[in-house]
């Protein structure tokens, strides 16, 4: 059987616990979703932007601790920032927001950056689209 | 807030009557038993004293049993010792596909050193089938290796009945009784067996001591060389205060057991009914009925296991996932997924094991607390339908 969890700082913990801006977004003007439930983790993220700028966000997260805190903080990091900055946040500043991650964790992180550009191209295809 | 320990199946807390009876062997009587001055005469005794308590305890003969560290180094020893002794007769190995790390390991690798290893699958329940050992058995089999009970999900195997079969073919036959004994009757003439592995410490003896059952004729070749003890089947200085203390432990095992057994399997079905009923989506893993009176384990559809166990352990419950997320690999369980479960399935399994200090209160916490964890994960899910 698996072994008991690794130490997680205490800002993950604080995430996990609190998780921010969970939940289903009407109307979103992008939504991206990662993952895959056989490999244990799946996250969906939604963006509202007005004027270029992330106005606000909601995520959806199967997957463990690391996951449901660094979709939570994400969320965060986005909010009021213009879709060119929220594309330069990687997933290395992500992990850091957090206080860092254990090493086998970091996937999570990557996910995180994932979900985010995949709900900002899902945002500018829609633009196009119009 | 009360700590809640429901990971018997990991460890056990070491009796405090284990406790006392090691005592006197770390200071007073700490002589090598090797010695033949009256320190090391006292130590001797103390350590053939302990080798009767547990040779009887499992219906063997004294010289019948060596002491160990652990299961681990009883499966070891079981797996490479006779493989190597046996090398010239055959080279056929075979096991089971929910065998602990520490059988599954040392297969792979002797299947690096010229060994055929057959790993026999197991059906939904969990259990193998003895026919498909029969089956397995050719005239270069020197071992068969099957578990007694899974530590995972609980399943006891027809034991008595696959040894009988290997038996009848002049197979040596090994089973790691690490979970089951203590817990379960383990008279070895009654499974059939050669060589079986026990561990102190899942049955409230301290850690890092063990023994393994050596039947009398068995050919084996130790795995720790460079000194006489053990009649040579495992150098080095006898761990006498933890010999000892699993002595104890199974002294206490033999007046305790039974009724352990059945208080538990009260609460363990307790469990089970309680949080299948309180949780939709939810399933039991392992045999419904043949299982270790204290294991429960059950998955929980479109949630993860190791955010469950967070919960858990926030709340001061400590359990165990079959997740990939808390093991270094990505893979889940490979024991839930021999069983079918699919991949996501067993990422979201949680195990419950219960032991000698649980009590209904424990359980009742567990079913007003767990349900609503269940809930919280599955609403921020985005495999979740909604509620039905």
């Amino acid at each position: 059987m698996a072994e008991t969890p690794f130490p997680y700082s205490e800002t993950v913990m604080d995430h996990f616990r609190n998780p921010r801006n969970v939940g289903v977004m009407e109307n979103p003007s992008g939504v991206g979703k990662v993952g895959n439930p056989i490999c244990g983790d799946v996250m969906e993220l939604f963006i509202k932007v007005e004027n270029n700028i992330i106005t606000d966000t909601r995520f959806r997260t199967f997957g463990c601790g690391a996951a449901i805190a660094t979709s939570s903080m994400v969320t965060e990091l986005v909010k009021g920032k213009s879709l060119e900055e929220a594309l330069k946040i990687s997933n290395k500043a992500v992990a850091e927001a957090l206080g860092g991650l254990p090493p086998i964790k970091m996937h999570c992180s990557v996910l995180a950056e994932e979900a985010l550009k995949a709900a900002i191209d899902d945002y500018r295809k829609k633009q196009t689209v119009k | 807030m009360e700590r809640i320990y429901l990971d018997y199946a990991a460890t056990t807390p070491t009796h405090p009557e284990v406790v006392k009876a090691m005592q006197p062997y770390f200071y007073d009587k700490f002589g090598n038993a090797s010695s033949l001055y009256s320190f090391g005469q006292e130590a001797k005794a103390a350590l053939e004293e302990s080798r009767q308590k547990v040779a009887d305890f499992i219906g063997a003969k004294p010289e019948e049993i060596v002491f160990t560290s652990g299961g681990s180094e009883s499966n070891n020893t079981a797996l490479k010792g006779v493989a190597f002794a046996l090398r010239g007769k055959g080279n056929r190995i075979i096991t089971s596909v929910v065998e602990h790390h520490a059988v599954g390991e040392p297969g792979k690798f002797l299947a690096k050193e010229g060994f055929e290893i057959i790993t026999l699958p197991v059906d939904s329940n969990g259990l193998v089938d003895p026919d498909a050992v029969r089956k397995a058995l050719n005239d270069k089999t020197i071992l068969v290796s099957i578990m007694h009970a899974n530590n995972e999900i609980g399943t006891i195997q027809p034991i008595t009945e696959m040894g009988r079969i290997c038996r009848e073919k002049g197979v040596l036959f090994h089973t790691d009784a690490v979970q089951a004994v203590g817990h379960l009757p383990t008279m070895v003439s009654e499974l059939t067996v050669d060589l079986l592995s026990a561990s102190g410490h899942k049955f409230y003896g301290p850690k890092g001591v063990g023994f393994l059952y050596i039947r009398r004729g068995t050919k084996i070749k130790p795995l720790i060389q460079g000194g006489d003890q053990e009649r040579r089947f495992r150098a080095g200085t006898e761990n006498t205060a933890g010999i000892v203390g699993l002595a104890k432990a199974v002294e206490i095992a033999a007046v305790e057991m039974e009724e352990e057994g059945k208080k538990l399997t009260q609460l363990r079905d307790a469990l089970i009914k309680g949080i299948l009923k309180a949780v939709p989506d939810s399933r039991l893993n392992g045999h419904p009925a043949q299982r270790l009176p204290n294991n429960v384990n059950i998955s929980f559809a479109y949630v993860e296991g190791e955010s469950m166990l967070l919960n858990l352990d926030l709340e001061g419950i400590a359990v165990s996932t079959g997740s990939a997320c808390t093991s270094s690999s990505l893979e889940p369980s490979s024991v839930l997924l021999a069983i079918g479960l699919p991949a996501e399935s067993a990422h979201g399994s949680i195990r419950f094991t219960l032991g000698k200090w649980t009590t209904q209160a424990h359980v009742d916490r567990v079913l007003d607390i767990f349900p609503k964890i269940v809930a919280k994960l599955r609403a921020m899910s985005p495999l979740y339908p909604g509620d039905k």
